[in-house]
């Protein structure tokens, strides 16, 4: 695996807050989403962010996959700033990086055909003739172990690991050097998990790509995570290598997700990593 | 178009026919007294002329007969005689009906052409000013009643002047073609505005809750994560999604209409399907009363039946076996 000098992503005390108001008054209040994030990761690498629910984790994955903008500090795609971009750069930006969500039914256009779904990133960013496209979207199928035949299915046809095919597929037909993957496992059962971390696996080795796994689930993501930055009330409180962290936890919060791990699968793990 | 799913919803509408044949035919004979009360009043009319004359129209006959004979009649298009105009119900109904079809059907388009824009654009601007004025404005014709705004559209004909207040054609217009053809548009003009705007806002409603329902969806964040142009977002990717519960609406829409329109008919004298029945209702005039119902009846339920259709060619889902 090589390792560039300059980080695929790179984030600079990035902080996020929500500003509310109050039904029938005037009376604002800011919610702080995350604040003093720093990270970076290079490229062909995994970095793992785990925390509970409401540490923040999925309004930072928006804001890296530039659907929010954050309150403060700067993202840094290869090393060029993302942020207040014009419209134009912007929209050429967007080919770089990729988002994964939980539900993979609810990601998906219940009206389109799979490889209508999996051409749209192609069509809204007018790459190839229609041709072109449609042949780019039945090789994604293969390349996330769909058979082809199914193209002109809808998503309601296919299981639940297989629409979390379709949208790895989709999110990697603009071959984005970055995939955020917020809770992209969590909907599915055991087996299903194991093999779309695999096939995630595959994928990173065979076009080097780069990932940023967001979870709840520290012993799921750590099975391939290079390093794991442990979040929590909006602040990373630990970040180290993964065999690091699971050897020499400092952070108490750190202990407790670790504690929290069965010990079947803390020796599984050990093994593993 | 699957054949087997248009065979079912006709024959299911066939029956509903029938029932509710049935069932308006027995509430027109429950309510007491008939068409020739007033004659009988008029003590010059001696009472066997008043039973002949009841007798010629078959009113002395029993309950069962006379349904009997009402349907052979409907069967030949004729659907009973109207004792006040002594003609088929049929030959009345026609022109009447293609009058109150124009009527709804113009404010029916209107009504989803404006509906569809305003529901999708306060649906989108979610916290402001925009949307607070769309909202206020959708819950101040909510609120308002039909019979209110009918009478103020009237009020604003009668006093501006601007509008002719009432009928569907000028006095004076004996014009064939396209001279016709614009003095119906101009009398059409007020009467389809009022009748889409006392159904707007709920349409409107429906169509900004379904939108947002929609707006919410992850597969609403990726497509924005490449980067799609808000427009295209907008009336490509959601709207089509959120069409669903909008279509089947369109049929309700169709029915609000209809029952809204018999009152604005009778208020801005549309000569449709209205009017006619208010008279034959005051008169006594059974038949009439039963055609009209069972016109309305129809034309309820092929609006249902084209939302149903339409749903069917848009929704893939639902054609799946």
């Amino acid at each position: 695996m090589t390792t560039s000098p300059v980080p695929v992503l790179e984030v600079r005390n990035l902080g996020k807050e929500y500003v509310q108001t109050q039904a029938f008054s005037r009376t604002r209040f800011t919610v702080r989403a995350f604040e003093n994030i720093n990270l970076a990761v290079r490229r062909g690498e995994t970095l793992a962010i785990v925390g509970e629910s409401g540490a923040g984790k999925s309004s930072l994955a928006r804001c890296l996959a530039l659907l929010e903008s954050p309150s403060h500090g700067e993202i840094l795609f290869e090393g060029e700033s993302a942020l207040d971009l014009p419209k134009r750069e912007l929209f050429l930006m967007r080919r770089k990086t990729q988002l994964i969500f939980q539900n993979p039914t609810a990601s998906l256009n219940p009206q389109f055909s799979a490889v209508e779904i999996i051409a749209e990133p192609l069509r809204i960013q007018r790459i190839g003739t229609s041709a072109q496209q449609h042949d780019r979207a039945i090789e994604m199928m293969e390349l996330v172990g769909l058979s082809p035949d199914g193209g002109s299915k809808r998503p309601l046809e296919f299981s639940g690991g297989q629409r979390q095919r379709l949208v790895i597929a989709r999110a990697l037909t603009l071959e984005p050097n970055l995939l955020i993957l917020d809770e992209a496992l969590s909907n599915l059962d055991r087996g299903n998990q194991e093999n779309i971390l695999q096939l995630l696996d595959d994928l990173q080795a065979a076009h080097s790509l780069t990932y940023l796994h967001i979870s709840h689930d520290l012993p799921l993501v750590s099975q391939f995570a290079d390093e794991v930055a442990v979040m929590r009330s909006g602040r990373i409180v630990e970040h180290k290598a993964t065999l690091e962290l699971f050897t020499h936890p400092e952070h108490s919060y750190s202990r407790h997700l670790l504690g929290a791990m069965e010990q079947s699968e803390a020796t599984w793990l050990g093994q593993s990593a | 178009m699957n054949v087997r799913f248009l065979i079912r919803r006709f024959s299911q509408a066939a029956v509903l026919l029938a029932a509710i044949s049935l069932f308006s035919f027995a509430l027109v004979q429950v309510a007491p007294g008939d068409f020739f009360d007033q004659v009988r009043m008029n003590p010059r009319v001696s009472a066997q002329t008043v039973e002949g004359l009841r007798a010629e129209y078959g009113l002395d006959r029993s309950f069962p007969v006379r349904y009997g004979l009402w349907i052979l009649s409907a069967l030949r298009g004729e659907f009973g005689i109207s004792l006040a105009y002594n003609a088929p119900v049929g030959n009345l109904l026609i022109p009447r009906a293609r009058n109150t079809l124009l009527l709804t059907g113009t404010s029916t388009v209107l009504a989803w052409l404006l509906a569809i824009p305003i529901g999708v654009w306060s649906a989108t601007n979610r916290r402001k000013f925009s949307r607070r004025s769309s909202e206020l404005a959708t819950s101040t014709l909510l609120t308002i009643p039909d019979l209110l705004l009918f009478l103020c559209v009237l009020l604003f004909a009668v006093r501006s002047g601007w509008f002719p207040s009432g009928g569907m054609h000028s006095a004076e217009n004996e014009g064939h073609g396209l001279s016709q053809l614009k003095d119906v548009a101009w009398h059409l003009l007020l009467p389809s505005v009022a009748l889409a705007l006392a159904t707007l806002p709920a349409l409107v409603r429906h169509v900004r809750s379904a939108m947002i329902e929609v707006l919410e969806s992850p597969f609403i964040l990726a497509a924005r994560s490449h980067g799609i142009p808000n427009f295209r977002l907008l009336f490509r990717f959601a709207l089509p999604v959120a069409a669903n519960p909008l279509i089947s609406l369109f049929g309700f829409s169709v029915a609000t209409m209809l029952s809204s329109s018999l009152l604005l008919e009778v208020i801005l004298s549309w000569p449709g399907l209205g009017p006619l029945l208010v008279e034959a209702t005051l008169n006594k005039d059974v038949y009439v009363v039963v055609g009209t119902v069972m016109l309305s009846a129809v034309f309820l339920i092929a609006g249902n039946l084209l939302a149903d259709m339409l749903l069917f060619a848009a929704d893939p889902r639902i054609r799946v076996e």
